[in-house]
């Protein structure tokens, strides 16, 4: 089983992501299973919506609370909530920056983990770009999926456009495979330094 | 048909299928996704010929739900928490009357402290009304069993609930396998109420009965509950042979057989219970859970004969009776022949408190080694609680208590695990 937990704020579509997440799997053909954390259901607010992917029917309803992944849609979050926590050592962390680890104060922590499973996408700027508006959700699966290899591309789209329909739709088609353009790029680039 | 769904669009979905007349409803969280999405399937023209009744209490709710089935409409609501407690009095007339009505229940917590987080407090409150009770542990299950209730409703005259774990089931994205509408049709006859209001035909429904008849009438409707336990197995397997797959029945027995500690349970958290069992069962232990999917009325037999061979039963439950502690397991005291003292009762999950493999665990292997007390609170902060008993003996003016605690646990934010 593949846990992901994925940390935002009311409005940033948490929950949406998740549930696009479990329909990308679900059309590779694995078991998935979404739910959000409810509750604090007000613009602004920490939301945690998590999303359970396995190759046999998932009967587990508690919490994710070691989780092989985690998606952080806002970095103001880093110093509110324990979005770490349980994240497994081989785990994967994608956060929605521009920013590198270091800069977010992240660089030793980032270091514990394999460098190829801590990555960071703008994003917030690839929807404001592509959406015209600034719901970093879709595009965060696309990262996930280059970052993980757990889900293709393909099959985020097909989620998004599942969700979604029209122009709203393709934005966030856009925006998901810029943002997993750029995670491979991050990668590309780790093994070429690793390279030289 | 294979679909990943939220578990309340895969209700809307079947209940659709089951070709209601009549849906009225208020919207409660978290009931509210069922009705909003059949407010589309009936304003999309998917669900034909179907009012959709907006009404403006829960009480209304099934006040229209029982003219509806009266007027011979098949009829349909939904609610949870507060409202299945505000529409009680016309709850236990629905039952009273025998009137075929199926509602789903979105299983939440009761207030004061308000609190819109999943337990079963809110149809334990309605256990004895008349109605057939039916539990979903999966998404699959609460879709199946709404086209069960409507079969059931209208074989027996009885209305049918339908619980399914507000949030838990209700928001979570599954697969499903939507069965398609020749399936249902095929399962689920056309609606041909025992009683109907027709002027031509006129006659009195819900006529004051003395002291000469009403206990004949009590006896009846609990005789006709009664019936429903002699045909739902029979139904189970009906539905297995046509739609490929077990839901509904009775109950559900999992590795029970040579089991010393059965646990017993209702709904979702069964399937946790299920991967605690494989997890303890790895080790060597025996154990097993038994899954009551028809609480009322009460499988006793069934029950009986699935515990017959277990040392000690744990209830775990989603409710718990103030004053006396548990109600499932009051019930499950009456179908063991075991000693009383054997049956354990863990009031787990009140108000969303996660309900984890490791705490689960920990109770059941407390059980086995004879160590489990009689009651049980899974998970109970008892630092919290000694904390505020020192606040009433410190002073008579201790405030409120669940202010009290909140300022103790340092948010107002709720916390989930």
């Amino acid at each position: 089983m593949f846990q992901i937990r994925i940390h935002g704020r009311g409005g940033q579509g948490v929950v949406t992501a998740a549930e696009m997440l479990s329909v990308a799997a679900f059309i590779e053909g694995h078991h998935a299973q979404a739910f959000p954390s409810f509750g604090s259901e007000r613009t602004g607010a920490p939301v945690v919506a998590y999303c359970r992917i396995d190759d046999r029917e998932i009967r587990l309803r508690e919490p994710i609370l070691e989780p092989d992944a985690i998606i952080i849609q806002d970095p103001t979050l880093l110093n509110q909530v324990d979005v770490f926590g349980g994240l497994r050592r081989e785990g994967f962390v994608l956060i929605n920056t521009s920013r590198t680890f270091e800069a977010l104060g992240l660089g030793e922590f980032a270091a514990q983990f394999p460098p190829r499973h801590v990555c960071t996408v703008p994003a917030t700027e690839i929807a404001l770009k592509l959406i015209g508006r600034p719901l970093p959700n879709a595009a965060l699966l696309g990262g996930f999926a280059a970052a993980t290899g757990r889900i293709t591309l393909e099959s985020v789209s097909a989620a998004i456009r599942e969700k979604f329909s029209g122009r709203v739709a393709e934005g966030n088609v856009a925006a998901a495979a810029e943002s997993f353009a750029h995670v491979r790029r991050e990668k590309e680039e780790l093994d070429h330094a690793q390279a030289d | 048909m294979l679909k990943q769904i939220e578990g309340s669009r895969a209700v809307a979905e079947a209940v659709a299928l089951c070709r209601p007349e009549v849906i009225c409803a208020y919207p409660i969280s978290p009931q509210t996704h069922i009705v909003e999405a059949l407010g589309e399937l009936v304003k999309g023209g998917e669900l034909s010929p179907c009012e959709f009744i907006n009404v403006e209490s829960e009480f209304a709710a099934m006040s229209v739900a029982i003219g509806a089935a009266a007027a011979g409409a098949r009829s349909y609501t939904a609610t949870a928490s507060q409202g299945l407690l505000f529409m009680a009095e016309a709850v236990y007339n629905a039952a009273g009357l025998g009137l075929p009505i199926v509602m789903t229940v979105a299983n939440r917590a009761i207030g004061a402290p308000i609190n819109i987080w999943n337990d079963h407090t809110d149809v334990m409150s309605q256990r004895d009304c008349g109605w057939i009770l039916l539990f979903a542990e999966t998404n699959q299950e609460a879709l199946d069993l709404h086209i069960e209730a409507f079969r059931l409703a209208q074989a027996l005259s009885l209305p049918v609930m339908v619980c399914m774990d507000g949030f838990i089931l209700t928001h979570a994205y599954e697969r499903v396998d939507m069965p398609s509408q020749e399936q249902v049709d095929a399962f689920l006859p056309p609606f041909d109420p025992r009683q109907v209001l027709d002027p031509e035909r006129p006659v009195s429904m819900g006529a004051m009965v003395g002291p000469e008849a009403f206990m004949e009438v009590r006896y009846l409707e609990h005789v006709r509950q009664m019936r429903a336990l002699e045909l739902i197995p029979g139904w189970a397997e009906q539905f297995r042979d046509a739609f490929g797959r077990d839901s509904g029945g009775l109950m559900h027995a999992y590795r029970t057989e040579d089991a010393e500690t059965i646990v017993v349970a209702l709904g979702s958290v069964l399937g946790t219970i299920k991967d605690t069992v494989d997890e303890m069962r790895a080790k060597g232990d025996r154990i097993g859970v038994l899954g009551i999917t028809c609480f009322r009325p009460w499988p006793a037999n069934a029950v009986r004969d699935a515990l017959a061979g277990a040392k000690r039963i744990v209830v775990v439950e989603k409710s718990i009776a103030v004053g006396l502690g548990g109600i499932v397991s009051a019930n499950v005291r009456t179908s063991f022949a075991g000693h009383a003292d054997t049956v354990h009762t863990v009031v787990a999950g009140l108000g969303g408190r996660a309900i984890t493999r490791q705490s689960l665990a920990g109770v059941f292997a407390s059980a086995a080694a004879g160590t489990l007390p009689p009651l049980t609170f899974l998970d109970l902060d008892h630092g919290l609680v000694e904390r505020a008993l020192a606040r009433e003996r410190e002073t008579r003016h201790s405030g409120p208590v669940a202010e009290g605690l909140l300022r103790d646990v340092g948010l107002v934010a709720a916390k989930i695990s």
